[in-house]
């Protein structure tokens, strides 16, 4: 087994699919109508590129596990996901936040993956791109609404901005992993794309009247599994009820 | 029950199925400017791969016909048999018209 290929598409895979699972618990009690079906799509598309992910992932591993096994039979610390995606949903905008500073990392990131050497990553980036850039115009422009709405939703954007920027800096760590599959062309190393995230960020956050805090002080564990926040535990907690409890469950 | 002036504006949706097709409309939803009707349009009306295209219009500016007119506006038409071109034989190729 290829053993960074297959951490690098658990990372791939769990960073969709938490944030997909988690998108997916505004179903039924979003703000307005027309966002809880937005937020139903989002959530289908991350969980649909999680599927093209651990289905490669499972492949690789050869072991006999399928793409649910490692969705649904994993705990934990066999997370690769990044700590920005298990935050909890706090309110509708910090939910958007969260998403706009994954949308832009994640166009960045299939952009680059469209490039790569193996021909099934590829594949995969360049149909999820299609999906990223309208999450990223979406995640966008409700960011630069809220932000620039009344005085209450730029407080609670502010907020938002606040509380999930320690969790930025993790995006971009390039770690021993990374920087294999980066020098053999089939992954990009993410500190790369730093630069270019900025420049997506820093003009809608300036549209939206947010300031961007000074410190860059970067919680770290969820990509390596070393360390998640609490949150995670609870999350699989409920995602993982059904095939826990009925392991052969078939629907 | 939320303020009604709160409320987003109501807007209608139209959507083109495929190319060489008119715009039908499909329903409405609620948005706070077009462009934001566009893409809530897209999201709720288009799931289903049902568009190639789509219009939207906010609903106060349709002006619409009244249903107590309905007399005056459609019963002449009704014993006028001969505004109906039913007397010509289609052939089958022809397929829907």
């Amino acid at each position: 087994m290829d053993a960074a290929l297959f951490e690098f598409l658990l990372r791939q895979g769990d960073n969709t699919l938490v944030l997909g699972h988690r998108v997916s618990e505004w179903c039924g009690v979003a703000p307005v109508l027309e966002e809880d079906i937005a937020l139903a799509n989002t959530a289908l598309d991350l969980v649909g590129q999680t599927q093209m992910w651990l289905d490669y992932a499972a492949e690789v591993e050869g072991a006999g596990q399928s793409a649910d096994d490692l969705a649904y039979r994993r705990d934990v610390w066999d997370f690769r996901s990044l700590l920005l995606l298990e935050q909890p949903n706090g309110d509708f905008g910090q939910t958007l936040m969260r998403q706009f500073l994954f949308d832009a990392f994640n166009v960045l990131n299939l952009r680059a993956l469209e490039q790569s050497k193996d021909q099934r990553i590829a594949g995969i980036a360049a149909k999820a791109v299609k999906e990223a850039l309208y999450h990223l115009d979406r995640s966008r422009e409700t960011v630069v609404a809220l932000g620039d709405g009344t005085a209450e939703s730029n407080a609670r954007m502010q907020a938002a901005l606040n509380l999930l920027w320690p969790y930025v800096g993790e995006m971009f760590i390039a770690d021993p992993v990374d920087l294999d599959l980066a020098q053999k062309g089939i992954a990009a190393d993410p500190s790369t794309l730093r630069a270019a995230w900025d420049a997506t960020l820093r003009p809608a956050l300036t549209d939206a009247m947010l300031n961007i805090p000074e410190d860059d002080f970067a919680h770290k564990g969820g990509k390596t599994g070393a360390r998640h926040s609490e949150h995670l535990g609870h999350m699989l907690a409920v995602m993982q009820s059904l095939p826990r409890a009925y392991p052969d469950a078939r629907w | 029950m939320s303020d009604p002036k709160t409320e987003w504006p109501l807007w209608e949706v139209f959507i083109r199925g495929q190319h060489g097709m008119s715009h039908r409309h499909v329903g409405s939803l609620h948005a706070a400017d077009e462009a934001m009707a566009i893409k809530n349009a897209r999201d709720v009306y288009t799931r289903r791969n049902e568009g190639v295209s789509i219009w939207v219009v906010e609903a106060r500016h349709i002006a619409a016909s009244s249903p107590s007119d309905k007399g005056p506006l459609y019963e002449p038409a009704n014993s006028k048999v001969y505004r109906h071109p039913t007397f010509f034989d289609i052939p089958d190729d022809v397929g829907a018209m």
